[in-house]
């Protein structure tokens, strides 16, 4: 086990995969970062440091600066996956995908179904996501709500570094195109993260973070943190939690949720995107129909309120899930009669 | 250079199958057995066959909602294809595709598309692939005088450019954007190539009603792009489209006696036989034997499709990814 941050995770792991496999190409706006410039190639090195390194080893062929031209690289990263490549296109901030959405959906997608099944898309897209920066409305959504319902993707939410490292390896591995979401405020995040070389956590797996009888919390990402803080706080009132981590949104582990939800009967989901067509409500429907028997409360789901996301600090304390938010709801689902 | 005969005969007889493919579709859908949107690439032959001669298997074509004609110039199989606009299960893409999303990426075609201007930015990846792999392949986007007016387009042509990507952008000019001219649509000076030229391109303009245009403009672009390091290239094709916009299509927009004029005046297997025969190359009785043979190639196509396999419920379920 090594100790390392979840954007070091991310790097180390797309430099031991273009290692591995001279398939593996890497395109994004800034990733080499200061190309053209009096400083030259690796000036900067990408604004989020998940390229950092990579230009100097690997070459201009295999690392791509691309100009600002969001589509161009996601149907790059289409192009190159149909020519045998195994592409990890970046976007910067996963709120660009309005510009580029339809590489992303009609495209990289749908090709395999529309072809009649005689390909495959081996890309991932990475994307920053998530709140947490007062970047306001068009630099802080949580996009999964978009990307998840979008039949061809696979979706990815790592939470923790040691997760970051083995989903996306499967994602760089998987040939199918995947959706590689890194929260933002997860980044300066520190983790033992497994030594392996092909250590790999496969999609559909939920991780529990928190094990308990009274209430199933699901969540991912930078609320995942808030979920354990109530359900440790809840621990030292004798309330148990079970804590799922999603770790992917498609495809779910819908088994995790409905087990757990057998035993506890009650249900919280937590999620940051806004609460209409959800994730959130998305899974509440799912234990509705598929677990109804089992539930003791009314599942709940603790989203942002159907705004964009607002700049000032207070205005984004608001908006985001809280801690207090989330334990409200978790007391609520236990108090009900 | 001159062609061989046994070229020229390849050449006219790729452009017929094309034409009889679309001219019997028309014929067809008008029967109500055919569903979706259908749009023929009658008119523009000479251009999908003039590009493809050149094209070995492991060069790349993008393609467009107009893609009969480019996927069956590259190597796409008739039967496959027209089963595949029948909707059968033994269609090339197991009827899940239809007309505008026909493709087969063993063959170098990596997709009609029905989204316009989705292509070039494909063929800008499989462009890079082709550089990166240094030997001397190419990607080519067709597109139309419409999606030379996509923001897809114009990312796609920089990004070539600074990518040093092995692309060519084919731009075929039918004059039309759907019901829109060309005349109204397209800012820049009338002129598309131009607009690629000030993205940095090396550009040709032929003739695209003419076969042996299209084929001697592309010998130049081709061994100007496969030379390592040189980047991309456009092309821009006048030519005419026979048909609407998808079949259908009123052509209410058309100028009297247009339709005619295009057909007598512009058609490129009129043109083709009759540079042939005046030049001594081949004989009319050469190319009427290659048309018979074509009508039946095409007749059993549809036979082939009638009688094909529908697909089942089960079908739709299928497909979506390799393992989820």
């Amino acid at each position: 086990m090594a100790k390392m941050m979840y954007r070091d995770a991310v790097v180390s792991t797309i430099a031991e995969e273009m290692e591995r496999d001279e398939n593996v190409v890497c395109l994004g706006e800034d990733i080499v970062g200061g190309m053209g410039t009096p400083g030259g190639p690796e000036a900067i090195g990408g604004i989020w440091s998940t390229s950092t390194g990579l230009f100097g080893k690997f070459g201009a062929d295999r690392v791509i600066d691309t100009p600002i031209s969001e589509s161009a690289i996601m149907g790059a990263a289409a192009g190159l996956a149909l020519s045998g490549k195994r592409p990890i296109a970046e976007l910067m901030f996963a709120d660009f995908i309005g510009v580029s959405l339809d590489q992303i959906w009609n495209q990289l997608a749908k090709f395999r179904y529309m072809f009649g099944g005689k390909t495959k898309c081996p890309a991932v897209i990475r994307m920053a996501y998530g709140a947490g920066y007062n970047a306001a409305a068009q630099h802080s959504q949580a996009v999964h709500q978009i990307l998840t319902g979008m039949p061809g993707l696979k979706v990815v939410m790592p939470t923790t570094p040691a997760d970051v490292k083995g989903l996306l390896r499967t994602a760089i591995r998987d040939d199918d195109p995947v959706i590689f979401l890194e929260h933002k405020a997860l980044y300066g995040v520190s983790g033992e993260v497994p030594d392996d070389p092909d250590f790999m956590i496969p999609f559909g797996h939920a991780r529990l973070s928190r094990a308990g009888q009274d209430v199933t919390i699901v969540s991912t990402g930078l609320l995942l943190g808030f979920c354990e803080a109530v359900a440790d706080k809840l621990a030292a009132e004798g309330i148990g939690c079970d804590v799922i981590d999603l770790r992917t949104t498609s495809p779910l582990d819908e088994e995790a949720i409905l087990d757990s939800v057998e035993v506890t009967g009650r249900l919280v989901v937590v999620d940051e995107a806004p609460p209409r067509c959800s994730l959130g409500a998305d899974i509440c429907a799912l234990v509705a129909e598929k677990a109804f028997a089992s539930l003791k409360a009314p599942p709940l789901s603790v989203n942002p309120p159907h705004t964009p996301i607002p700049f000032a600090r207070e205005l984004e304390s608001a908006y985001l899930p809280s801690v207090d938010k989330i334990e409200a709801a978790v007391r609520k689902v236990l108090g009900y009669r | 250079m001159q062609l061989s005969r046994e070229a020229l005969l390849r050449a006219y007889r790729q452009m017929k199958v094309i034409r009889e493919f679309e001219e019997r579709l028309h014929v067809d859908i008008q029967t109500g057995e055919i569903a979706g949107f259908t749009h023929l690439y009658c008119g523009q032959e000479a251009v999908a066959v003039g590009v493809c001669e050149h094209l070995s298997v492991d060069d790349k074509i993008v393609s467009t909602h107009r893609g009969h004609g480019h996927c069956l110039a590259k190597g796409c199989d008739v039967n496959g294809m027209m089963k595949e606009i029948w909707g059968s299960r033994e269609g090339l893409c197991k009827g899940k595709g239809g007309s505008m999303h026909i493709a087969d990426v063993d063959k170098g075609m990596l997709g009609a598309n029905g989204i316009v201007g989705a292509g070039a930015p494909i063929a800008v990846g499989a462009g890079i692939a082709a550089k990166i792999d240094g030997k001397g392949k190419v990607a080519i986007t067709f597109s139309g005088d419409g999606a030379c007016n996509q923001g897809t387009t114009f990312e796609a042509m920089n990004m070539a450019v600074v990518t040093k990507a092995a692309t060519i952008f084919v731009f075929e000019n039918n004059h039309y954007s759907e019901h829109t001219g060309f005349e109204y649509a397209v800012g820049t000076n009338k002129d598309i190539a131009s607009r690629a030229e000030a993205f940095g391109m090396k550009v040709w303009r032929g003739d695209g009603t003419d076969f042996f245009s299209v084929y001697e403009t592309m010998r130049e672009v081709l061994d100007y792009v496969r030379v390592p390091g040189n980047g991309p290239a456009a092309v821009e094709f006048d030519t005419e489209r026979f048909f609407g916009h998808f079949e259908g299509d009123p052509q209410r927009y058309r100028g009297p006696g247009e339709l005619d004029r295009i057909r007598e005046m512009r058609d490129c297997l009129k043109n083709f036989r009759k540079s042939v025969t005046d030049a001594g190359l081949l004989e009319h009785a050469d190319l009427d034997a290659l048309d018979a043979e074509v009508l039946e190639v095409i007749e059993e196509s549809v036979r082939q499709a009638k009688a094909a396999d529908r697909p089942t419920a089960e079908d739709v379920l299928t497909d979506v990814y390799i393992s989820y």
